[in-house]
């Protein structure tokens, strides 16, 4: 019987407080030099893709610029184009905002990161609603939240509709008669619906992997919908055994139902890892590394996000603060909802702190400082291997918590125990594109099939 | 005696001539592979001129305002997004600036700052951006955004004759400071990385733009740490009173077509009143004129092979074209170094072929003849063309005060 094959992505540790900035090795996470060693190690790692969130607006805490955590990073498409300079077979994967680009815009970017790495570009379809990062953008905050998810699975249409509208073969450059293009090289792709009024003739030829593979990474039902109707790969948060086992389940058994078979979409949750010789050293490395994630000011900081409230007199190894949220206006209409919810919140926190005996700085490392797997090397492997064997996953989304290192270690000891176990690949023999890495079914040719124009607003409004 | 000028080049498809890619020497299969514009890149790099600027337009039918634009088949068509174009070729080139063109009209400025910022630091301080004001009804429809804008030059030829154009370049302001503010938000130190206070940033040194326009509204600092030359090099390409204004007003340098060099001295004249009345940038516009070039052995050769390329597909330009050998683009160059520009830039009318001719023969007796500036090891692109690297805003509010 053959193993199943494991798929890996890197995820390059970001803006927020698990990439630990005050460990000596912690280099720049600007400087192109880091993405490109990133990169490179991934690359040896033989690793599905590179993984890049995006930014919109630096994190505010209570009014002003949040300051404990790494802060500021680059335009994740440029970086993405000039890594795809300086890598050969690796993903190039970003998060890019549905809510806050323009289709033809955004598809003509991806067309173009496609092209220049020979089929390498994903995208990571988030959406967004909150005014907050709309007051940096044209279309400001005003969509509903009922619509985000309207607006990602239209814009991924649309998308999906331009990449393929032109031909494989639309290029024949014959110098003689003078043809540049085919007679039918280009399909206009017309969308016309509440959320968009696009009649459109796309100026980026098709790459060689028909389109960038789409990542999905919301969880709700509207979520899983999106994923399952557009995704290739769905980044999910389901890492406990049989918890991803569950999903796993319940997001494959939905793919029937749009025509799509159980391996045109892969499922690689994010995990974290820390590395021991023994058992106990990895144990006792993974304690330090959650002291460094939260540190005492950043357990009040988090605190203080769910209290709203000024909770800086509270000494965060002691116990969790006596004092109730502060909710707001209760009589504002619309925001019950949001009351109920901060304080059914803030009871769930208090439960879990006096159940297990938790400080402040203890319950916020358990929330956010977890790691997914500890141990020795072997462990690691046989656990992730376990995992893709039976179906809990098919892979994962390794974040290490040090930029631009962080990826090294997992590169050195664990890759080679995978590929021993003979479930993963020690070349980059499967193919060129990102979708041949990914063992996804090829992308249907777009304008040979179906001549004449897309009419993606019939799609749209089934 | 000549002023010493720099030389740069506009790389575009296959070559600013329209049936440029019929010749034997083009590539036209591979203008949208990464193979293409690395060698572009690099030619342009080892040749060791100032910056290439990368054009790019939002349809198919590029700029044109004419009603086949997007139907014709007989020319090059197909192209990449210049911004991203530039960064690709960051990591792969050493000296040469990167000066993508982008269009102020359809594309979220916030992204484009923070574009051309990580452009900036990709290459180390290279990073540069062409603007350009304006839509067009092909443009508006992929977006399907707005509704309105321009339909073309109006009968007069003036861009004040026509209140849709005028409206393109006030936005077009608005999108060159914002990318000034935004690229000022963070100040040179605003990282601190503080182990006894635990602060990563100072938030002191970091400040919103709170910019509200006519045509939009951004309220935060950019996402990006400052770059190498703290703001990117603004271009922008003129030909007349409103853009010469614009120019005035928002660049660090400005690309000109005069007929020839006699010209030249009536163009920086209007340039010189239109900064008395706008500018408030401190340093001084530089003024880059534009030359199509056609570079072969010998006059005949040249000739010839304009005359078989006009036949196929004629060249209507707004820049001096130069069609002979590579001492005839040196006289020129020299004419218009006398006549007191900053710099010429050169269109290749056939890609690679001139740029190569560019490369082998035009530059070496150019540098021969003391015409070019040599490069003097400038780290940035800001400070090889003459121009200091500015402080931020911010920073400077704080000296004053």
């Amino acid at each position: 019987m053959t193993r199943r094959r494991i798929h890996l992505a890197a995820h390059f540790p970001g803006v927020n407080n698990t990439t630990v900035w005050t460990d000596p090795a912690a280099g720049s996470q600007i400087d192109f030099s880091s993405f490109e060693h990133f990169a490179r190690t991934a690359e040896r790692g033989f690793f599905d893709y590179l993984f890049l969130a995006e930014g919109l607006r630096l994190r505010e805490h209570r009014g002003q610029l949040h300051d404990l955590d790494v802060a500021g990073r680059p335009n994740t498409l440029a970086i993405l184009t000039a890594l795809a300079a300086v890598t050969e077979h690796i993903g190039l994967v970003g998060t890019l905002n549905t809510t806050f680009n323009e289709p033809y815009e955004l598809a003509r970017q991806l067309g173009t990161l496609d092209l220049l790495s020979g089929g390498r570009a994903g995208w990571n379809a988030v959406t967004s609603s909150d005014a907050f990062h709309g007051a940096n953008f044209r279309r400001g905050g005003y969509l509903d939240h009922a619509d985000r998810y309207v607006r990602a699975s239209e814009f991924a249409e649309l998308s999906k509709a331009l990449w393929s509208s032109w031909r494989d073969d639309a290029i024949v450059a014959d110098a003689e008669t003078g043809a540049f293009l085919r007679d039918d090289a280009i399909a206009r792709v017309r969308h016309e619906t509440r959320l968009f009024d696009v009649d459109a003739v796309f100026d980026v030829p098709r790459s060689p992997q028909g389109r960038p593979v789409i990542v999905q990474a919301g969880d709700s039902p509207d979520g899983r919908d999106f994923a399952t109707a557009h995704a290739d790969v769905i980044f999910s948060l389901h890492t406990a055994f049989d918890d991803a086992q569950q999903f796993y389940r319940d997001v494959k058994g939905r793919l029937a139902a749009h025509g799509r078979d159980e391996d045109s979409l892969k499922i690689l949750p994010a995990a974290t890892f820390v590395l021991g010789d023994t058992e106990a050293e990895a144990r006792e490395h993974s304690r330090e590394i959650a002291l460094a994630q939260v540190r005492p000011q950043t357990a009040i900081t988090y605190l203080e996000q769910i209290w709203n409230r000024d909770l800086s007199g509270y000494d965060a190894d002691g116990p969790l603060p006596d004092v109730e949220p502060d909710t707001g206006v209760e009589t504002a209409q619309g925001f019950a909802g949001r009351h109920a919810a901060i304080r059914a919140r803030v009871g769930q926190l208090r439960a879990q702190a006096t159940a297990e005996n938790l400080s402040i700085r203890e319950l916020v490392i358990r929330l956010t400082a977890n790691h997914t797997f500890v141990g020795t090397p072997e462990h690691v492997a046989s656990e992730i291997d376990r995992y893709v064997q039976e179906r809990a996953t098919d892979g994962f989304t390794v974040v290490g918590h040090v930029t631009p290192h962080g990826l090294d270690e997992f590169t050195e000891k664990v890759v080679p125990l995978l590929q021993e176990r003979g479930s993963y690949r020690r070349s980059y023999d499967e193919g060129a594109t990102l979708h041949d890495l990914l063992g996804l079914p090829p992308v249907v040719a777009g304008a040979p099939d179906t001549p004449g124009p897309h009419d993606t607003a019939t799609a749209a409004a089934r | 005696m000549s002023d010493r000028i720099h030389l740069a080049v506009a790389l575009d498809g296959a070559g600013w001539h329209p049936a440029a890619w019929r010749e034997r020497t083009a590539r036209p299969a591979e203008l949208t592979s990464p193979a293409y514009w690395r060698a572009l890149a690099r030619t342009a790099d080892d040749a060791g001129l100032l910056l290439a600027t990368i054009e790019d337009a939002l349809s198919l039918g590029g700029r044109s305002f004419e009603q086949d634009a997007e139907t014709r088949r007989d020319l090059v068509r197909g192209r990449l997004d210049a911004v991203l174009v530039a960064s690709f070729l960051a990591p792969v080139t050493r000296r040469i600036g990167l000066v993508p063109t982008a269009t102020t009209t359809h594309p979220e400025p916030f992204h484009l700052a923070t574009g051309l910022q990580t452009l900036d630091h990709v290459s180390r301080g290279r990073g540069g951006v062409r603007l350009v004001a304006g839509s067009t009804a092909q443009e508006r429809a992929n977006f399907g955004r707005r509704a309105d804008g321009p339909t073309g030059l109006p009968a007069s030829g003036r861009v004040e004759d026509d209140p849709a154009l005028l409206a393109a370049f006030r936005e077009a302001g608005e999108v060159a400071d914002v990318i000034r503010r935004l690229a000022d938000s963070w100040e040179d130190d605003a990282i601190v990385r503080d182990l006894a206070s635990g602060k990563f940033l100072d938030r002191d040194r970091v400040h919103n733009v709170d910019f509200e326009g006519e045509f939009f509204s951004i309220t935060g600092a950019s996402i990006v740490p400052r770059s190498p030359q703290g703001q990117p090099l603004v271009t922008a390409l003129a030909h007349q009173s409103v853009p010469y204004r614009f120019a005035a007003e928002h660049a660090d340098l400005v690309f000109v077509t005069p007929a020839d060099a006699a010209a030249v001295h009536g163009i920086r004249s209007e340039l010189a009143e239109a900064a008395d009345a706008a500018r408030t940038l401190d340093e001084p516009l530089r003024v880059f004129a534009d030359l199509l070039v056609l570079v072969e052995e010998t006059p005949a050769a040249a000739a010839a092979v304009w005359n078989r390329l006009q036949e196929r597909a004629p060249l209507t330009t707004d820049a001096r074209v130069v069609v002979g050998t590579a001492d005839d683009v040196v006289d020129e160059i020299r004419a218009l170094a006398d006549a007191g520009v900053d710099g010429v830039r050169l269109r290749p009318a056939r890609l690679p072929a001139d740029l190569e001719a560019i490369a082998d023969r035009v530059i070496p007796r150019a540098a021969s003849a003391g015409i070019l500036l040599p490069d003097d090891g400038a780290p940035t692109l800001r400070e090889r063309v003459g121009l200091p690297r500015l402080a931020s805003r911010y920073a400077r509010q704080e000296v004053g005060a």
